[in-house]
């Protein structure tokens, strides 16, 4: 086996404890990272559920006449943002109600006259399914002289994105804290093991050996703490996930490409930690 | 091949350890350092494998400039040299063998021509038969030697020896000081310092002599001297 390797790999049998202590602190400060992040892809999957079905309607007083509507469908579907746009009758929204609202069958059938308006039913492009797009496109079908009201679900889709922005905030910051911390505790146990080597860290500079090769060894042992880290992060979010799918809501766990991201970034921890601990120690050797 | 050409060397706390030394060791040579203790002699070997730096004057080693040497080249500098302690300085968890390929396997060399090396250098100290015992498992003298093995397996052109029979027995004296020799009958310089004066007159080597950090007598340059006159 190559020399890096096997010294890297020896650090774990030096110093069993203290390398238990580096991985769990990376898999600790992943894991809560990766909760919030769970919640935040979560509620993102929501989101893009909710915003498929972003529709700008646009009720219609009663008394319109056909061709002032069919006129206005040509209009609204030319706007750019727009993807389709259909005129639902008074009866049509009765219809559709009767058979959407199944408590209400019954209320519905009584009725003499329809409370429904008739209105059109705007969808957007996707590209344009957010609040800043959506806002710009009922203004204007509010100018149309026959709309009496429009509406379209921007609270919860404001709401329901600020909950992300908050929890993948959190996230970062609750992680970047113990992330901190995990570098700290890496660059301390190769400050130690630097110490505990110093004599043979002389002889190889004494026999001719690079900084490059003598640090090696260290930065290697450092990105495989991360690296375990990074997969009992992974594993303990796994975890987490099926528990939550089983007993409490039907959730969706991180993509691979994700989890690989989580496992690259406990790697780079590591490496971190031991980067900016080796060289400092090694010129005190 | 090694030169000095006055060389100062100031510690930060502890004054002037080396004062306006000049000497040439030419290629193949074996010289003495000698002097008393805290003359300078580890300090001069420091400056030649670049441990430390002149603070003044020249110190060229095959064609290093040890003041201008980046950081990053000393470790060229050390692969032309094969350096010897009086403390052995082997690795106590590895064996004989382990120790002299440890030096291969720093300075990036090719795997499967390691094990022919070692053994080789192992068979030119005479210790082949214990390459598998651990430095605890050796005498003071089989120690010395598998060091001079590590320091020879890179094949240097100079071997530098910091009292490396400080902590022998006579007979081993004699057996370690043999091999040195030996060493440098097949063409590598060895620079040795000691305080043995009885080694010193043995063998008809030049004599560098230190004391307080000035060269009081260089063989080379000055007359030769009665068996009396080095301070002891
Ligand atoms: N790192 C250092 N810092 C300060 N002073 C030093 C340092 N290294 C050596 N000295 C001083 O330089 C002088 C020469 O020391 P050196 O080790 O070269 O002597 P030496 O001839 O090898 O002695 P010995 O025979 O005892 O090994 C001494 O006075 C010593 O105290
Ligand atoms: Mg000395």
């Amino acid at each position: 086996m190559n020399l890096t390797v096997r010294e890297a790999l020896l650090a774990f049998r030096r110093a069993p404890l203290l390398s238990a202590l580096s991985v769990t602190t990376i898999a600790f400060s992943l894991f809560v990272l990766s909760l919030f992040g769970l919640v935040a892809v979560n509620l993102q999957n929501a989101l893009r559920r909710v915003a498929e079905r972003v529709e700008i309607v646009a009720y219609v007083l009663p008394g319109t006449p056909a061709e002032t509507i069919t006129l206005a469908l040509k209009d609204i579907e030319a706007f750019p943002e727009v993807a389709a746009a259909t005129f639902v009758s008074e009866d049509e929204a009765l219809t559709r109600a009767k058979t959407e609202l199944v408590e209400f069958r019954d209320v519905l059938r009584e009725l003499e006259h329809n409370p429904l308006p008739a209105s059109i039913e705007v969808k957007l492009k996707p590209a344009f399914r957010d609040a800043e797009h959506v806002n710009p496109v009922a203004d204007r079908l509010r100018g149309f002289g026959f709309v009496d009201d429009v509406r379209f679900g921007r609270d919860w889709v404001e709401k329901l994105d600020r909950l992300r922005q908050l929890a993948a905030a959190v996230g970062i910051v609750v992680g970047a804290a113990f992330a901190g911390v995990a570098i700290i505790i890496i660059g301390t146990t190769i400050r130690m093991a630097v110490l505990q080597r110093s004599r043979e860290i002389a002889i190889m500079r004494l026999v001719g050996a690079t900084d490059g090769f003598v640090r090696r060894p260290f930065l290697l042992q450092g990105a495989m703490k991360g690296l375990l880290g990074g997969l009992v992060a992974v594993g303990l979010s796994y975890g987490a996930y099926a528990l939550i799918d089983r007993v409490l809501i039907q959730v969706s766990f991180f993509t691979h490409e994700q989890s690989l991201v989580i496992v690259g970034f406990g790697t780079l921890i590591g490496l971190m930690g031991s980067l900016l601990s080796v060289g400092r120690h090694l010129r005190r050797v | 091949m090694i030169k000095f050409t006055s060389v100062f060397k100031a510690f930060p706390k502890g004054g002037l350890a080396l004062k306006d030394i000049s000497f040439h060791v030419a290629k193949g040579e074996f010289a003495f350092l000698t002097g008393h203790s805290g003359a300078g002699k580890s300090t001069v070997l420091k400056l030649i494998y670049a441990d430390e730096r002149p603070t003044g004057g020249e110190v060229r080693v095959s064609g290093f400039n040890v003041a201008e040497l980046r950081q990053r080249d000393i470790p060229m500098l050390r692969r032309r040299l094969g350096i010897v302690f009086q403390d052995f300085r082997l690795l106590e968890d590895r064996t004989a063998e382990e120790n002299v390929a440890f030096t291969l396997e720093v300075t990036g060399a090719r795997r499967n021509g390691i094990a022919a090396r070692v053994m080789r250098v192992l068979t030119q100290v005479g210790l082949a038969a214990k390459a598998q015992a651990y430095p605890r498992e050796l005498s003071g003298g089989e120690q010395q030697r598998v060091a001079i093995a590590r320091a020879l397996v890179n094949e240097p052109t100079v071997l530098l020896a910091d009292e490396p029979t400080g902590n022998l027995d006579e007979r081993a004296t004699r057996g370690v000081f043999q091999l040195l020799r030996d060493i440098n009958a097949s063409g590598t310089a060895v620079v040795m310092a000691t305080h043995d004066l009885d080694l010193v007159r043995q063998a008809p080597y030049r004599v560098i002599e230190l004391q307080e950090g000035a060269v009081v007598y260089d063989s080379a340059v000055d007359e030769p001297r009665g068996d009396a006159a080095p301070a002891s």
